[in-house]
């Protein structure tokens, strides 16, 4: 279908865009970033925002550079930006093996890694990468600019603590431990497609045990966690096959599992096993 | 995302619609268009620059008919804005030939019969000659990896497949354009 009618604007500064959405927040304005998304839920209908705030103009927003030992990623980035590593070390490597499980290039080329934080789909790799590292989401508005931590910000499907009138700006990653191990596997019925669940894994090892897991499930749930559960069996074991499927046992029975026609709440705990069980052998590699 | 809509009012419904004056680079040639906001890139290459060659399947960004090249990069025409599309350099199927002489990935296409109804053919090209132009050491797994992006219903895609490993191919033994 054709989308519906709507009032285009197209700020070039920050403020600019958070004054304008504070002005058409409340009469039903979205912010457009890569479109991605959102464009084809306008085209189906489902949404019919009357204002979209275009913030592609924004030159500061297109901002990816390390600070200290966090890597910022603005609301403009692509996700192609990270096809190629774009620090050294773990996390460059993990952003690049990941993004090439977000849909098509022509996809990645489009949308934003923020845009896909701030959609907060279930199966969004983004939010499984920002909730496993605990990213930290910059939201401005005329009211001020805050911080919101990964644990706080996802509360459901499509549902984030962002406010209407707040622009998600920039998303912070904190930089890897050069020892850190790292482990992605996600199943989905066809190349690209919305993931049914994905598991991600990052831990150290000292002295032949695990040390500080960090195991995360999206695609699952109503939104991407890490699985406390799951790390604590993990804490303190040799990183074996046997530790690993522990973990990822005790990962399927502690989700909370969405169910639809097609995949039963059992279904996606065994999935869910197996997500996890293949990443964290993935991690070793 | 919600289903709740806000009632139009005349004035707020005239605001919307109003076109906006944008001018689009295609094919090296400028084309000056007033259109609605709400238009895609892909709807306003058709209706208002003529330029039929790019086709809309799904209109939700599933199929990649409708691949175009923007700036370098293939990108979905049906999910965009036109009037994001201004200022950028904007390539079609129509651009793809010199005169009569076919693209040599037009030219594989046919040899290889990579196509048979055809309406998925301009997407495809694109999106093949967008992965080329970008690397021309694509691997055979890269190219799978490139098409999987866009939907066939007739081929198979195994000919789509043969076309493009032969052009990339031919592209590394003949550098042209």
């Amino acid at each position: 279908m054709k989308v519906a009618p709507f009032r285009y604007h197209a700020p070039q500064t920050i403020d600019e865009a958070v004054s304008l959405l504070a002005e058409v927040a409340p009469l039903d304005g979205r912010i457009l970033a890569g479109g991605q998304s959102l464009v084809p839920i306008m085209a189906f209908r489902l949404s019919r925002p009357a204002h979209l705030v275009d913030i592609n103009g924004v030159e500061a927003l297109r901002r990816l550079a390390v600070d200290g030992d966090r890597l910022c990623i603005g609301a403009c980035v692509r996700h192609s930006a990270f096809h190629r590593p774009v620090v050294e070390g773990p996390l460059g490597k993990l952003l690049s093996t990941v993004v090439r499980h977000i849909a098509h290039s022509p996809i990645r080329a489009r949308g934003t890694f923020c845009g896909s934080v701030a959609h907060a789909d279930p199966a969004s790799e983004w939010c499984a990468v920002s909730a496993a590292l605990g990213a930290e989401m910059v939201a401005q508005s005329v009211r001020g600019t805050r911080v919101i931590p990964a644990h706080e910000f996802f509360a459901g499907i499509m549902t984030t603590r962002l406010a209407e009138d707040e622009l998600l700006t920039e998303v912070r990653l904190p930089l890897l431990p050069p020892d850190t191990h790292l482990g992605f596997y996600e199943f989905n019925r066809r190349a690209g497609d919305f993931a049914l669940a994905m598991a991600l894994a990052v831990y150290r090892v000292e002295g032949g045990r695990i040390v500080a897991p960090r195991l995360a499930v999206g695609g699952a749930e109503t939104h991407a966690r890490r699985i406390a559960e799951a790390e604590q069996v993990l804490a303190g074991r040799a990183p074996l096959a046997d530790s690993f499927a522990a973990a990822a046992g005790r990962a399927a029975d502690a989700i909370d599992p969405m169910e639809d026609a097609q995949t039963s709440a059992e279904y996606r705990r065994d999935l869910v096993r197996t997500v996890m069980r293949r990443a964290l052998e993935q991690s070793l590699l | 995302m919600t289903g709740e809509t806000i009632p139009y009012t005349d004035s707020t419904m005239a605001a919307m619609t109003e076109k906006i004056e944008i001018r689009l680079h295609i094919n090296g040639r400028d084309h000056s268009v007033r259109v609605e906001p709400r238009k895609t890139l892909a709807d306003v290459i058709r209706d208002e620059c003529g330029l039929t060659g790019t086709h809309i399947g799904c209109e939700h960004g599933v199929c990649g008919a409708c691949t175009v090249i923007l700036d370098d990069e293939a990108v979905r025409s049906c999910l965009m804005f036109a009037v994001q599309a201004k200022g950028k350099r904007i390539r079609t199927v129509e651009g793809l030939a010199d005169g009569d002489k076919l693209h040599p990935m037009q030219d594989a296409f046919i040899a290889h019969h990579a196509l048979q109804c055809g309406f998925c053919t301009p997407g495809f090209l694109m999106l093949a000659v967008n992965a080329l132009e970008t690397n021309p050491d694509l691997t055979d797994e890269e190219i799978l990896e490139v098409l999987s992006s866009n939907l066939c219903r007739c081929t198979g895609y195994q000919n789509i497949v043969k076309a493009v490993r032969s052009t990339a191919a031919d592209m590394r033994d003949t550098p042209t354009r």
